[in-house]
């Protein structure tokens, strides 16, 4: 497309041609992807500035109070205000920490929250507007086994709490991040075996594949979704990503009554907004994998092709709702039941979940 | 020099570097953390050899499983550094000669990798074998005819020592 004739083409080329020309010649796959990335990554900020916003307003409206409404339109502005004032805070280090691993701690937790979107798809393939040759899918990169990516990155975000926990050197820390982290590997499991049942389904580990299994209707209106085969993998799915995002009702490493704030208790300043903002990012990415797994992704009616990220954002928008939701209006849960609820319930469940695809598939076929 | 050589030196470099501060600095906690280091450095060179699925299985089992139980295990010791080993009665006895027969069996286990790397060949193995092993489908086709007998026994190994944990575990009333 962008071969020498291009310019022999335009006779009497002017300048502003000529611009454009050169402006064009750096619209290749390479570039656009790179453009991609930086937006998704930005998008993914700005998503965790929201959610925080949205979480303090829904919460203030459920407990009958109005909520941030100073800083912009109904106090959009709010979760910027929060990240200057923490930017300008000073960054405290208790003596006794473990000065490497306290520094890291929060970075492994961002990073981790962070890369495990790279391998979700929000949208077709994007040509913009035939100006690529090859169009490029809407994500950052398509591999082949994203399933079992998520799942490995997901699993080492667990370190970063761990090292939160251990380096602080305070009580309060290592029993959160010891909490916390025992959480996270219990629940694993049944989040694992919930996402297997979809793969055999799917017949297939990656996540555009996934989707794409998930299009057309039954009898005509009932879309194809997986959340209509797997209702009991679904519901596993989500109460395993709550329990992994350690969000309310498990959210043991903010039990303020019992351990401050767990294991993140001695941090301050930016370190602590990194945590903070590997919490919200992580909300959105299990979100946007349930998106993809059970509800069709961004198939839906009515927008065409080049708009079909939109469906995406609504359905993410609503789990991350029924996030903020459920938050406000579930208790606490205690230790010994949450872990008692992983083990003996969630997991032979979802086992049991696992063995009747497996059946369902074989006869099918 | 192409991308894929340039992110081989990169990975093979971290994985050499990372496995040396294992084993050559005193505080367990950063050994764990260099082995972490190790086994993503591994996973990247399983990318280039053209076999995801064992790059992740390397980071889901080894780097997310196995070495958080590691880490439990240095936390809650928590040992602040090793104490170097009062000299053994073998140390005692040979004396020098020990040190000696150290750097003989490290001279002869060097050659003897050196002997080793010689005589492969190269460029057979990646279009080959890599293909076979790069397929999710393939990998559990195998597993489940060819080597049948071999995952039914792990399977069994692993169930033995989970009822040991547990009955290990489990209190007398």
């Amino acid at each position: 497309m962008h071969g020498p004739g291009r310019l022999a083409r335009i006779e009497d080329a002017g300048w502003g041609a000529l611009m454009l020309e050169w402006l064009l010649s750096w619209v290749t796959p390479l570039n656009v992807h790179l453009v991609l990335i930086v937006i998704i990554f930005n998008m993914l900020v700005l998503s965790a500035a929201f959610m925080v916003w949205m979480e303090r307003k829904v919460c203030a409206y459920i407990q009958d109070r109005v909520g941030p409404n100073r800083v912009g339109v109904e106090g959009v502005l709010q979760p910027f205000a929060d990240v200057i004032k923490l930017l300008m805070k000073e960054e405290l280090r208790p003596k006794a920490a473990d000065a490497l691993l306290f520094v890291i701690a929060p970075v492994i937790s961002a990073t981790a929250a962070f890369a495990a979107f790279s391998v979700v798809p929000f949208g077709t393939e994007l040509s913009l507007f035939g100006l690529l040759d090859q169009p490029i899918p809407l994500q950052v990169t398509d591999v082949n086994v994203a399933v079992l990516v998520i799942f490995a990155i997901t699993s080492m975000g667990v370190y970063g709490i761990v090292l939160a926990g251990w380096s602080s050197n305070s009580k309060y820390s290592l029993l959160g991040g010891i909490r916390s982290s025992a959480q996270m590997i219990s629940y694993e499991l049944s989040y694992g075996l919930a996402l297997a049942a979809v793969v055999m389904l799917a017949g297939s580990l990656s996540l555009r594949e996934i989707v794409l299994n998930q299009s057309g209707t039954w009898f005509g209106f009932i879309p194809r979704w997986y959340v209509f085969l797997q209702p009991l993998g679904f519901l596993i799915y989500m109460t395993a990503g709550v329990a992994e995002t350690n969000r309310a009702p498990f959210d043991f490493p903010e039990a303020e009554q019992e351990l401050v704030a767990g294991y993140h208790t001695e941090y301050s300043s930016m370190s602590f907004a990194l945590f903070f903002l590997a919490e919200y990012v992580n909300m959105v990415t299990v979100s946007a994998v349930a998106v993809s797994l059970y509800l069709g992704g961004w198939l839906g009616p009515i927008l065409p092709d080049w708009l079909a990220w939109i469906w995406f954002l609504v359905k993410v928008f609503l789990l991350l709702f029924f996030y903020v939701w459920m938050r406000w209006t579930l208790p606490r849960y205690r230790y010994d039941q949450l872990m008692e609820f992983g083990w003996k319930w969630l997991l032979p469940v979802a086992t049991l979940n696992l063995i009747a695809t497996a059946a369902l598939v074989l006869w099918m076929e | 020099m192409t991308m894929e050589i340039f992110a081989f030196f990169v990975f093979a470099f971290i994985a050499i570097v990372a496995s040396v501060i294992v084993i050559g600095q005193g505080n367990p906690m950063y050994s764990v953390m260099s082995l972490i280091g190790s086994f993503g450095a591994l996973a990247g060179l399983y990318v280039l050899l053209d076999a995801p699925f064992t790059a992740v299985t390397q980071i889901i089992i080894y780097a997310g499983a196995i070495m958080v139980l590691f880490l439990f295990v240095v936390m809650l010791l928590n040992v602040p550094r090793e104490e170097p080993l009062p000299p053994s009665p073998i140390v005692k006895i040979l004396g020098p000669t020990g040190v000696k027969l150290g750097a003989l069996l490290s001279a002869l286990f060097a050659a003897e990798i050196v002997w080793a790397l010689s005589r492969i060949g190269t460029g057979s193995f990646a279009e080959g074998q890599a293909e076979s092993l790069s397929s999710v489908r393939n990998i559990g086709r195998a597993l489940f005819t060819e080597h049948a007998f071999a995952f039914e026994a792990t399977s069994v190994l692993i169930l033995v020592a989970m009822v040991g944990a547990v009955v290990l575990a489990r209190k007398e009333h």
